[in-house]
């Protein structure tokens, strides 16, 4: 796979772990940004959803 | 055996659990809740033995739980207990009912009967939404003012579930509380979660210590568990000034990234060893 990813808020390179998984959070290292991975091959991500008034445990 | 494991996003939580799965060689599909449809006159048969519940949202868990189950597949957690862990006063109602010490607690559905329950509870109460978690939206109330001027922004500024006003005794803990889980029949393990704040959840910075499994957390842990249905569930203890320990809350979908620092208990193995046995006892 790719191991980098541009941020879509701020278009760094973002280079997730090498076992990551669809739909893992990981944070891009120059905005912070939250990103949510949506495909491993080839490397995409998206903003990470924002949390909603029914999220918790 | 087949696993369905129901998430949108992949935390820690849900990477160790993944991985767990995978070192028992166990099949397993995850499900992201944004992509499923749930035909009500379904015909195929769902191939799955048994769900694994990681849902972020409450909504999403309590309806697809009441789909899987509709179809035959247990769910972990079960519905019912989705229904009842995923709203405050429900829990109140299931550990009252078995006894089990909580806080004093009240609902009123009004504002006039929201500041005289208040008032007969005496302050400083905590008003809590009945849907939510993570510390959101909790307001210690500490007189009349504020309860009258907290009641009045929730009634005017939010939907309509905060205006079912669920009302709580503030137990004075000290500046910490106490995050059991309970798997099945066992404590799993217990830790101390310390804040500055009143509010101590790991999701609001409070940090994670170990905390000793006395018989009494023990006991009452599990019979908290129980009282909503039982299986793999998070239990939230407030200890009073008089050592006293009362259940606050049980969790149906448990986090555990806090716990990781402050105990070596393979809390991810534990999980999937109860899920597989649970699968294994179905089929």
């Amino acid at each position: 796979m790719n191991k980098y990813v541009e941020c879509p808020e701020c278009a760094a390179l973002v280079q997730p772990d090498a076992d990551v998984e669809v739909g893992e959070l990981i944070t891009c290292p120059e905005c912070g940004t939250e990103l949510e991975v949506t495909a491993i091959d080839p490397l995409q991500v998206t903003l990470a959803p924002q949390v909603e008034e029914d999220w918790g445990e | 055996m087949k696993v369905a494991l129901l998430c949108s996003v992949v935390r820690t939580e849900e990477k160790l659990l993944m991985a767990a799965l995978r070192e028992r060689a166990v099949d397993f599909d995850r499900l992201d809740p944004r992509e499923l449809q749930l035909p009500v006159a379904a015909e195929e048969p769902v191939p799955y033995d048994i769900v694994l519940v990681r849902c972020l949202s409450h909504s999403h868990a309590f309806y697809l739980t009441s789909w899987f189950e509709s179809r035959g597949v247990p769910c972990l957690s079960a519905h019912h207990v989705v229904h009842t862990c995923g709203d405050k006063w429900l829990t109140s109602l299931a550990l009252a009912r078995a006894g089990v010490p909580t806080p004093a607690t009240a609902l009123a559905l009004s504002e006039p009967s929201a500041l005289s329950a208040i008032e007969q509870l005496g302050y400083p109460v905590v008003l809590k939404p009945v849907l939510g978690s993570w510390g959101r939206l909790l307001a210690r109330v500490n007189d009349r003012d504020a309860a009258e001027a907290l009641l009045e922004h929730k009634a005017t500024l939010g939907g309509y579930q905060h205006s079912v006003f669920y009302i709580q005794d503030h137990v004075d803990k000290p500046g910490r509380d106490i995050r059991t889980l309970v798997v099945g029949d066992s404590v799993v393990y217990a830790i101390y979660r310390q804040s500055q704040h009143w509010i101590t959840n790991t999701a609001r910075g409070g940090s994670a210590q170990p905390c000793p499994l006395s018989s009494e957390i023990v006991d009452l842990s599990l019979r908290a568990a129980q009282a909503v249905g039982g299986g793999i569930l998070a239990v939230d203890l407030l200890e009073d000034q008089q050592g006293k320990l009362w259940v606050n809350e049980v969790n149906h979908t448990p986090e555990f990234h806090g716990a990781l620092e402050a105990t070596d208990v393979d809390i991810a193995g534990t999980m999937i060893d109860y899920l597989l046995s649970c699968g294994e006892a179905k089929g």
